[in-house]
Formats: C-alpha cells, sequence, structure tokens
C-alpha cells in the first residue's frame, strides 16, 4: 500500500490513504474543479482591469437572468451535450476518440449536402433521413481509425487526431472549390425552412436538436448502466486484459463503442447544421464543438447524466463570456481559458477520488 | 538555375524550419515517455509571446527568447500534471493545447484591442543570405533560425544517442522502472526532456510571428503542431529521418504555393491532407512493430 505520508510512518495524525473516496467527496469533485478553475482564472480578469466578482456574475448568473438568455444557454449546449455524449460511449471503453471534431464536421457535410438536395420533400420523410445521414457519416469517419485499433493495434489518439485536420482540410476544399456560392462565400446555399429542425420556443433560437440530445442522454445512461453491452464495455475500460479473460469478446465491443461514438458526433453535427446554422460555411469550422466535447465528457466524470450537467454548465460559460465581454470589456476568449482550466483542474480533482483522509 | 525550382526549394527551406523545431522538441519528448499533444497550443501561446515580446521593446531578438521561454513554461506545466501528478498524457495535453490557445487569443485581445487593424512587426527577423555569389545564393537566403532548426537536427540526434544524458532520457521512455533501479531520476529527466521540448516548440512558434509571418493572427499555427506529431511518428523517432519527413512535407506545401499562384487547378486540400495519410498508412504498416517508446503514455509512479 503507497500511503502518502510525508515521510512520518509511526507518528498517529491524519494521512491519505489509497482507499476508494467516501461518495460526498465524488460529487464534490467537479465543483472543486470549477472552483479552483475560477480562482486561476481570476488573475486574468483582474490583468483585464475588471472586478472578478463582477466579472463572475455576468459569466455565470446574467445569461440566466432573462428567458432569452436561458434559452440561448440551450441552443450552445445542444451540439455541446450530443459530442459529451460522443466522446462519452469512447472513453467508457477506454478507447480515447480525439476524432469527434472531425466526425462532426463529417455529419455535417452530410446534413449541408442532402439538405439542399432534399428540397421539397416532405419534412417528416426527409428531416430523419438527413439525420441518419449524419449518424452515419460520422461512423464513416470513425471507421479507420477504429478497425485499425482493434485488427492493428494503431493507436486512436494519433488516427483520430490526424484524420481531424484531413477532415478540416477537406471541407475547406469543399466550401472554396465546388461548393463554392456563386457571390464567392465559402458557404452552402441556406437550407429552406421546411427542411429544418422545428423551433421549440419561438422567437428564441432554440430548435428540437435538444430533445434529441436529452433522449440520449437517457438511452446512453440506460446502455451504460443496465445493459450487458454496457457492463462489458466498462470492463473493458478498466482492464482491457481482464475483460478478455472474462470472456468478453474485447474487438466486437470497443468496433461498436468506436463506431457508435463517431456516429453520434455526425449526429451532433447534422443537428447543428438543420439547427441553429442552416448552412455549411467557413465559420461553421472554428466551432471547435469536437473538443469541447472532450472537456464536457471529463467534467461530467464520465457519467450520461454528468455530460448534460457539464454542457449545460460549458454553454453558460461561452454565453456568459460573451455578455461579459460587452458588459465589462475583458476578451470572450477568458471563456476558452476557463474551458481549458476546467479541464486540467477536473483531471487533477480526480487523483482525489483514490484517497481517502484518515486519522491514524 | 530555373526559378520556379529556386523558389521551391528555397520555400521549403523556410517552411520546414517551424516544423522541424516542433517536431524535434516532440521527439525528445516522446523519447522520454511523454506523448505531447499540447505542441499546438504551445506553438500558438509562443508565437504570441514572442511577438508582444518583440513588439513591446522593439528587439526581435528579446521577442525570441520571451517565446522560447513560453514554450518551457508550458512544458514544465505539462511535467506538472503527467509527471509529478501522472494525469492522462492524452487529456493534460489537450488542455494544455486548449489552454495555450486561449491564453494567447485573450491577451492578444488585451493587448491589441483593436483587431481591425492586424498589428505587424516594424523589424521582423531579417534574411541572412550565405554562399553570397554563388548560383546558390537565392536558395541559402533563410532566416538565421532556419539554418538553426537544421544545424538542430544532428544535434538532438547527437543528444539522444551519443550523451549519457540522451540514455537516460531513452531509458526513461522504454523502462522508467528499470531506469529508476539503476540510478536515474526518471522525474527529473522527464521534466528536463519536456523543458527542452517546450523550449524548441516555442522557437518554432517564436518563428511564425517573428520571422515567417511577422505578425500574430488567430490561425498563425493551423494544426503545424499536429503535423509535428505525424512528423515523429512517421520519422520513426529519429531526427533524421523526422528531417526527411518535414522536408517531403514542405515539398508539397511549397509547390501547392507555387501552383496556386500560377492557377494551376487542382485539389489542393488533398496534397495538404497526403502527409497525414501517409503518416497514418505509415503507422499502419509498422503496425505492432511501430518503435513507439515502450513507456509512452505510462505514467511512472515510484511506489515507496
Amino acid at each position: 500500500m503507497a500511503n502518502l505520508t510525508l515521510g512520518l510512518k509511526n507518528v498517529r495524525g491524519l494521512r491519505f490513504e489509497r482507499l476508494p473516496a467516501p461518495f460526498w467527496v465524488r460529487v464534490a469533485i467537479p465543483f472543486i474543479a470549477i472552483l479552483l478553475a475560477f480562482l486561476l482564472t481570476s488573475v486574468l480578469v483582474l490583468m483585464a482591469g475588471a472586478n472578478p466578482l463582477e466579472a463572475f456574475y455576468y459569466l455565470l448568473i446574467e445569461p440566466l437572468t432573462t428567458r432569452v438568455g436561458a434559452l440561448e444557454v440551450l441552443v450552445k449546449a445542444t451540439p455541446l451535450i450530443l459530442t459529451g455524449l460522443a466522446v462519452l460511449v469512447a472513453f467508457a471503453g477506454g478507447y480515447f476518440n480525439i476524432g469527434a471534431e472531425g466526425q462532426f464536421y463529417a455529419g455535417a457535410v452530410a446534413a449541408a449536402w442532402l439538405g439542399v438536395a432534399f428540397k421539397g420533400l416532405p419534412p417528416l420523410v426527409a428531416i430523419p433521413i438527413i439525420l441518419l445521414a449524419g449518424f452515419l457519416a460520422g461512423a464513416l469517419w470513425a471507421l479507420g481509425p477504429a478497425l485499425l485499433k482493434v485488427y492493428f493495434a494503431v493507436d486512436e489518439v494519433v488516427t483520430t487526431l490526424l484524420l481531424n485536420s484531413v477532415m478540416v482540410l477537406g471541407v475547406s476544399g469543399l466550401l472554396t472549390g465546388p461548393w463554392q456560392d456563386p457571390g464567392g462565400w465559402a458557404r452552402t446555399p441556406l437550407i429552406s425552412d421546411a427542411l429544418r429542425l422545428p423551433r421549440l420556443a419561438p422567437p428564441s433560437r432554440l430548435r428540437a436538436g435538444i430533445i434529441i440530445g436529452v433522449v440520449l442522454m437517457v438511452a446512453l445512461w440506460f446502455i451504460l448502466n443496465r445493459t450487458a453491452f454496457g457492463l462489458k464495455l466498462r470492463a473493458i475500460g478498466l482492464g482491457p486484459k481482464a475483460a478478455r479473460f472474462m470472456g468478453i469478446h474485447v474487438t466486437r465491443t470497443l468496433l461498436t463503442a468506436a463506431l457508435v461514438s463517431g456516429a453520434i458526433a455526425g449526429l451532433a453535427g447534422a443537428a447543428e447544421i438543420l439547427g441553429l446554422q442552416g448552412r455549411l460555411s467557413s465559420q461553421t469550422l472554428e466551432l471547435g464543438y469536437g473538443y469541447s466535447g472532450i472537456v464536457v465528457a471529463m467534467l461530467g466524470g464520465l457519467t450520461a447524466f454528468g455530460v448534460g450537467a457539464a454542457a449545460l454548465f460549458i454553454a453558460l460559460v461561452e454565453n456568459g463570456a460573451l455578455s461579459l465581454s460587452q458588459a465589462l470589456g475583458v476578451p470572450q476568449y477568458l471563456g476558452d481559458v476557463v474551458q481549458a482550466t476546467i479541464l486540467l483542474t477536473m483531471l487533477a480533482s480526480l487523483l482525489l477520488t483514490n484517497y481517502r483522509l484518515r486519522w491514524r | 538555375m530555373d526559378l520556379f525550382l529556386i523558389s521551391v526549394i528555397a520555400s521549403t527551406l523556410r517552411v520546414s524550419t517551424p516544423l522541424l523545431f516542433a517536431a524535434l522538441g516532440e521527439t525528445i519528448n516522446e523519447k522520454a515517455g511523454i506523448l505531447n499533444l499540447g505542441i499546438e497550443g504551445t506553438m500558438v501561446f509562443s508565437a504570441f509571446i514572442g511577438f508582444w515580446a518583440a513588439k513591446t521593446s522593439g528587439s526581435v531578438e528579446l521577442g525570441l527568447l520571451a517565446a522560447v521561454l513560453a514554450g518551457l513554461a508550458l512544458g514544465l506545466l505539462m511535467g506538472l500534471l503527467t509527471v509529478t501528478l501522472g494525469l492522462s498524457q492524452h487529456v493534460s495535453g489537450l488542455g494544455v493545447t486548449l489552454l495555450g490557445t486561449g491564453l494567447a487569443l485573450f491577451l492578444f485581445r488585451l493587448a491589441f484591442p483593436d483587431p481591425a487593424i492586424p498589428p505587424k512587426l516594424d523589424a521582423p527577423f531579417p534574411q541572412l543570405p550565405i554562399l553570397v555569389g554563388t548560383p546558390l545564393e537565392p536558395v541559402f537566403s533563410q532566416f538565421g533560425l532556419t539554418y538553426i532548426a537544421f544545424a538542430l537536427v544532428p544535434l538532438c540526434g547527437w543528444l539522444l544517442y551519443r550523451t549519457g544524458f540522451g540514455l537516460n532520457l531513452r531509458a526513461c521512455g522504454e523502462n522508467p522502472e528499470a531506469a529508476d533501479t539503476a540510478g536515474v531520476a526518471v522525474y527529473r529527466i522527464r521534466y528536463m526532456a519536456l523543458a527542452i521540448g517546450g523550449a524548441l516548440m516555442g522557437a518554432a512558434g517564436g518563428f511564425l510571428s517573428l520571422a515567417q509571418l511577422d505578425s500574430f493572427t488567430y490561425g498563425i499555427v493551423s494544426g503545424r503542431g499536429w503535423v509535428a506529431i505525424a512528423l515523429v511518428i512517421f520519422g520513426n523517432w529519429k531526427p533524421g529521418r523526422v528531417l526527411i519527413g518535414a522536408l517531403l512535407f514542405s515539398v508539397f506545401q511549397a509547390l501547392q504555393l507555387r501552383w496556386q499562384a500560377q492557377g494551376v487547378q487542382l485539389p489542393y486540400w488533398f496534397l495538404l491532407a497526403l502527409p497525414y495519410l501517409v503518416t497514418i498508412l505509415a503507422l499502419t504498416l509498422a503496425g505492432r512493430n511501430a518503435s513507439y517508446p515502450a513507456a509512452l503514455l505510462k505514467p511512472y509512479k515510484r511506489e515507496g
């Protein structure tokens, strides 16, 4: 047993022991991480000449003070919950899919293409097909790294990461080449309103994508916690060798998880195009929801409902950063810094789950 | 010499410079057992810090020093996360990339509030012609940092494969338990590798903002860090082969720039994406035999 005892082996006192932490510590961890991140980033707020308390009011509370603002948080959370769930499925099995970014754009490309091609079709037929196409496009973009991982033992982190760059180059090539709009803009035509996801609370920009996110969240909770597949997947995540000895078909399970992960990321891209964006443009490539999905999944403690909560929180911070820059002139990139810091402090705080403070 | 050839070779050397700095830094990191996915953000952050220091002090040399130190600092942060705390290298690296990029953009907006006018350096690094008076002069009118980057290739090879420090460093990347038993200070060596690697990534960022582009923009690094990661694998963790990979990649880039200027119609995105696909192919062919440092991605915990 490796205990952190500061060298005082036989002295009575408080010490950390390597034991699973009590339940309340596990619940407290995201809050500890968030608090720590705010303490660290308040240095930047001070540099920008603003009062940190006032800044965090704009970052965390101001967006929720109006109905429109609160709905806008849900708008922002829609792609985040989906990419967070995508990352969750893969990470639960220890498959480090860093490629949600590229898979998101694969789905976005499919939706931008079909959304225009299906013009005039009845929405009840067209919209499900477009979403399904996005789902499949994401899975297709995830297929290569998944096959290479399970059959050739090629590290998935590097391959999924590199394919993100390939996808971004490819989409830019499309938008500045065959798909360039006659006016010279790097964007596809706007999808007709009939084929967009329905608005939930007009005049707000919230669309039905959020419902897809919530349904998938519940479904994934069930799959990961209440089905044999979920149990197998999590067993592989804890240790592939042990899982194999238990008779789990590691290859098939990981392959499924990797493809489902890519598919959900693709669905996120399609839902974003049929939802908020309405078209694919070079600005779409700057959204970075695939990478944010990793932050969301980690902050959510790699649980489905955690992902939902984390997506709402990250969406709040992103929108809050905008209101912060408008109100106090603190650059809106503070939101990005806060997100990155939370990812790192969350990761570090997870160490606490392995220790228990004891008097001995 | 043919004008087309001269300009392609000259721009190949220029384009490969930041890739070489970054890929050599990443090689040193990975040889010590740390996959540093923070490379992209480290380059963005040091490109900004270098630009800001040069703009404020009026000296590009000071700017370069600041860029190198900024890279070194993020290397040490990576060390805190992955060596001291033993956290996941993937997630830590991505966190450092998100942090470095976010910080750079935040500070950039803070230091240069008016985004309408992209700030430029008044006196960026000059080009230093060597072989003056020979037919090769136009090819070798490069930035000083380009010569340094190429000189670093054999230097890194020597450091990794011909010195005691290099031996210890590689031992930490292959089998840290055995290295520790043999008396190698694993934590310290890994920190030093991250510091050196980070400094080189800083130089890569500094080259972009102080020499090649002489300004800072939001997309200044635009995936060059990920290219460097690909080059390290493509080069099988050997500085000489990393150089070959960097030159191959840069020839594609240089040709693309030339052809585009001449109006040749080609799917350029595919040329640019080719190196990534070739790297994935190389990884697949090497398969289980890819000579990954054996302890890559594994945190080392000293039991005691």
